[in-house]
């Protein structure tokens, strides 16, 4: 009895040492303990609100971004293309299309199932834009193309967002949001960037991908040219006492065009004997090396989903012809946003490391192929 | 153009709005202080203060909490591209803002000098020196 007298006694002071004599330390100190309880279970449910509120405030931002896309690219139809109804309806239609890569349960020949694919959504897309713009020429027709085909990509990185905004507000689940919220700032970053894309190609300016075609295009500038497969360009220039054949995509319409199958028709024609062959493209940079640094190496500079890149080193394997690369680099921001004064002025640097190339790799009268790889918006040739 | 101007406005208002709060917020801290020296001597006067911190505190939280909700209108940056043209005759140079059909290797009107045909030879956006020191890293 004394003792359960005791421990109370010792309670109270200790409260009292705790909350103190005055009642408005005590209903401080209360509503302290009360916080701290409501985070030790509340913690993560206050966190996941958190979450959810930015990631609902960037969901925000892509949101306007994807209707200035939309709207972006109905304006430009309008004005270009001069169609005869509204083109609105279309050009919803189209922002929802959607691609479904092959089957790779047996990867033997997926190459060649992809390069079908992407063909018939190419023919696809051009086929669209010339019922949306009928007026429109060629290169008109290709910015318009790349313009509709930067808005569907916002409106894909919007509604993938929204997906998970909305799955993580049903389930409450954490790790839902928590994995959207950790790759927002790339996310938003890309979306940003097809963002300024979209003037670009809007106004059929050159962007960062173009470094390559840049550099082809000043190689082959005031020599004759010859259309080869597919949208591809390429022109016979002596460098160094050498014969270069320089390829490019046909510009200065927004196009990629299929530099394997270019590259492949010049070696056959000249029945394998090129002594090397040098591929110019812009590619990524890490954080915290410089925009326009170039860099050198060996094998195929090229991206995109990979068809011109096999057919390169199928290419080079059968002659065996070694493949060097000189790369520009650049974030992707700088690759879709119209190109940057260093990436231009990157573009005469990597013009002297490639003659640096030839000479050191090849002999006086070799036959040499120079590819400038990269969308040749606003480039002509 | 009015784009821009929008987003100007749009951040005026909501620094206007943030400096309101920052004072309410202030005003109601000071108050809540206040009702912890006033309790001894009043302790009606301090119930007062309380009450007047706890809404100033709330009112703020309600209002930041909305300008989150819907943040600032944003807008997407359009940078000024500019377009060289130069004459390989007589090496005259104009640089001047770029024009829908401008591509790089098109020729254009004759030149001023000596009525060659001039040439589009670059097309290229310029970065802030602010916005390059951001890129840059110190290590």
């Amino acid at each position: 009895m004394q003792m359960a007298w005791l421990i109370t006694a010792f309670n109270s002071q200790v409260l009292k040492s705790q909350f103190g004599s005055d009642p408005f330390s005590v209903i401080l100190n209360l509503l302290f303990y009360v916080i701290f309880i409501a985070f030790i279970f509340y913690g993560q449910r206050i966190q996941l609100y958190v979450m959810l509120r930015e990631v609902e405030g960037s969901l925000y931002k892509l949101k306007f971004i994807k209707e200035e896309g939309r709207k972006v690219a109905i304006e430009t139809i309008k004005e270009i293309g001069k169609p005869p109804t509204d083109p609105t309806a279309r050009v919803d239609r189209f922002l929802e299309y959607f691609t479904i890569a092959p089957q790779n349960l047996d990867p033997a020949g997926i190459v060649w199932k992809l390069e079908h694919i992407l063909d018939v959504r190419d023919v696809r897309l051009k086929d669209e834009v010339k019922m949306m713009a009928p007026v429109a020429d060629e290169t008109q027709a290709n910015n318009l193309e790349n313009t509709l085909e930067a808005a569907m990509a916002l409106n894909f990185i919007y509604k993938v967002i929204r997906h998970f905004y909305l799955l993580g507000k049903k389930t409450l689940s954490l790790y839902v949001i928590m994995q959207i919220q950790m790759l927002l700032p790339m996310i938003m970053r890309e979306a940003e960037a097809y963002a300024s894309a979209l003037k670009a190609f809007a106004f059929g300016q050159p962007i960062g991908d173009g470094a390559g075609a840049l550099v082809a295009g000043k190689l082959m500038h005031g020599y004759e040219t010859t259309k080869v497969q597919k949208d591809c360009v390429f022109a016979t220039v002596p460098i160094e006492g050498r014969t270069v054949y320089v390829i490019k995509a046909e510009g200065p319409g927004g196009n990629v065009g299929k530099p394997g199958d270019a590259i492949e028709y010049v070696v056959n024609e000249n029945k394998g004997k090129i002594a090397t062959i040098i591929m110019v493209d812009a590619a990524a940079k890490l954080e915290g090396e410089e925009v326009g640094e170039i860099a050198e190496g060996v094998g195929a500079a090229i991206g995109g989903p990979g068809v011109d890149q096999f057919k390169i080193e199928e290419s080079t394997l059968k002659y065996n012809i070694p493949t060097n690369a000189v790369i520009v680099k650049e974030d992707i921001g700088d690759a879709v946003s119209p190109m940057r004064k260093e990436i231009f002025d990157a573009v005469d640097k990597a013009i002297e490391r490639i003659k640096q190339v030839i000479l050191e790799r090849t002999k006086e009268g070799d036959k040499v192929i120079i590819a400038g790889i990269g969308n040749t918006i606003g480039i002509g040739q | 153009m009015s784009q821009e101007k929008t987003s100007t406005r749009a951040t005026k208002m909501s620094s206007v709005v943030l400096l309101i709060i920052f004072i309410t917020l202030a005003l109601a801290l000071a108050a809540l202080i206040l009702a912890s020296y006033e309790y001894v001597s009043d302790p009606f006067v301090a119930g007062f203060l309380v009450l007047i911190g706890i809404l100033g505190l709330a009112l703020s939280a309600y209002v930041i909490l909305q300008m989150r909700r819907h943040g600032p209108r944003p807008s997407i940056e359009v940078p000024p591209i500019m377009t060289t043209i130069e004459c390989k005759k007589c090496g005259y140079k104009n640089i001047r803002e770029f024009q829908r059909g401008d591509y790089i290797f098109k020729e254009g009107e004759p030149c001023p000098k000596c009525n060659e045909k001039t040439m589009v030879t670059a097309i290229y956006r310029e970065v802030k020196e602010k916005d390059k020191e951001k890129e840059r890293s110190r290590v």
